[in-house]
């Protein structure tokens, strides 16, 4: 509570020439812009069939919407979307793919391909 | 069900969907409008409370219940999870799958930066975390950052570092105790200042989800690696002891 | 601009329900359903979305009315906690996908015939 009262002080500090950065037309055109990528990001993840690639794009659609969130003014949810989008979820999806790439023998060649690799890496 | 004719129930419940929810979206209020009860009230209260974050505020303080029941279904979620894959490891151990968890050869670099990477990002996570009420950040979040920390030594390549520092049944009690905790805080939060609530809760919530994320992602490893080992890989011991099931 | 960002979200979710229909893996099916949760989040955060406001943080500066707006804090707490809740669900429907590929040797949606194993 101290901390509030004390920041009221330098209160006139935040004037309108910091709000004008936040509304008119430059932060519309920013929030379509990421409204757009987000909805494109999302498209893209479903109509990658190939598993492997989705999981890669999947972390890209994570960090897109971090950066939507980020820009409607929400750190606390883009932090913890960009937390989860980007590492957790893809990481998740390749390992259970991982677990599971023996029983994939019809089409996915890239999961295939890419135990191969991971096999001849290590 | 033939595929065509999924699509084609799915194009006109789509379309159907579509419309009912052009014309709800129509009736709400505009996109960035100044009406906002909820928030003035909810915003009114986190000041008054103390708490400079508003939203850790609403999170485990205006609307801590609703937070509890999100909590148990993470753990009920990360339970039945690991023991769905315990199952399965049990099964495969029986079928004879040899489990190997030697160094991988990474590059340098690679193992350079997942070292000096490692101590960082957990001070961020403990960071973010414990200063969860005063700026964007709290036990969510912090939590999942702690949980995916430590599988960094797994990009450094070291396996059995990242074995050792993640002891399965001390983050199995660890997650128990901190959802049990987080439970009676909530019950017993009645009579207690805001202040010092929502750090408290902050606290037990991150711990429940950097243990739960351990263990989820102890447990997928778990599942991938076994896999690896008894796959058709370049070493004859388990070429020798081959799945029939195999792929070319 | 007034609907566009509820539009957004609900393209988002029909999007993610289209690739659950046509799937023709598990593993795939429960990335989309994963894509049309995050459309739930999206129109949560564009409800709460106030123009010119800031995030609803006070450690720097007073609150309204001497602050200027904030963004709606209740959405963003409800957005926040689904998150990570939601990235546990979808673990457990890995985990399950994981155990139907173990006993069916499949993961075909349209070859598994029945649910007897």
């Amino acid at each position: 509570m101290t901390t509030l009262t004390a920041v009221t002080s330098y209160a006139p500090a935040l004037d309108g020439r910091a709000m004008d950065a936040l509304s008119g037309p430059l932060a519309d055109a920013l929030i379509c812009l990421a409204l757009a990528l987000a909805a494109l990001m999302a498209t893209a993840v479903v109509l990658t069939r190939g598993t492997v690639r989705q999981a890669i794009v999947l972390s890209g659609y994570g960090l897109v919407l971090g950066l939507l969130f980020l820009i409607l003014q929400a750190p606390d949810v883009a932090m913890s979307q960009i937390g989860v989008g980007t590492v957790l979820l893809p990481l998740i999806v390749v390992l259970a793919l991982h677990a599971t790439r023996r029983h994939r023998d019809t089409g996915h060649r890239d999961t295939g391909h890419r135990g191969a690799e991971k096999e001849t890496r290590r | 069900m033939k595929a065509r004719t999924r699509v084609t129930l799915f194009g006109s419940g789509a379309a159907g969907t579509a419309a009912l929810f052009t014309a709800g979206a129509l009736g709400l209020p505009a996109f960035g409008g100044a009406l906002h009860p909820y928030a003035d009230r909810a915003v009114r209260q986190a000041a008054a409370q103390g708490t400079p974050n508003a939203v850790a505020s609403v999170t485990f303080d205006q609307r801590a219940f609703d937070t509890l029941g999100e909590e148990l279904i993470l753990l009920s979620a990360a339970v039945a999870a690991v023991v769905l894959l315990r199952a399965v490891r049990q099964e495969e151990q029986d079928a004879g799958g040899s489990h190997r968890h030697g160094p991988a050869e990474v590059p340098d670099a690679l193992r350079t930066i997942g070292y000096l990477l490692l101590p960082v990002t957990l001070a961020a996570g403990v960071y973010i975390v414990a200063h969860g009420h005063q700026s964007p950040g709290g036990g969510f979040q912090g939590g999942v950052v702690l949980g995916t920390a430590i599988h960094l030594l797994y990009l450094a390549g070291d396996y059995p570092a990242l074995r050792r520092l993640r002891p399965i049944p001390l983050f199995e009690t660890a997650e128990a105790v901190a959802a049990a905790a987080f439970v009676v805080l909530a019950l017993a939060a009645a009579g207690w200042a805001a202040t010092g609530r929502v750090p408290a809760l902050n606290g037990a919530v991150g711990t429940e989800v950097g243990c739960a994320l351990v263990l989820l992602l102890g447990k997928f490893f778990e599942q991938a690696l076994l896999v690896r080992e008894t796959g058709p890989a370049a070493r004859p011991g388990a070429r020798a002891a081959g799945d029939p099931r195999e792929p070319p | 601009m007034s609907v566009l960002p509820y539009l957004t979200a609900g393209w988002i979710m029909l999007v993610g329900v289209y690739g659950i229909v046509t799937s023709r893996d598990l593993i795939h099916a429960v990335v989309c359903l994963s894509v049309t949760q995050s459309g739930t989040y999206v129109l949560l955060l564009a409800i709460g979305y106030r123009s010119g406001a800031t995030a609803p943080v006070f450690s720097d500066r007073p609150p309204p009315p001497a602050g200027g707006p904030v963004t709606d804090p209740v959405v963003q707490a409800m957005a926040l906690t689904d998150i990570v809740v939601g990235a546990t669900v979808t673990a457990l429907l890995l985990a399950l996908a994981v155990q139907v590929a173990r006993r069916r040797g499949t993961l075909d949606p349209g070859a598994l015939r029945s649910l007897e194993s």
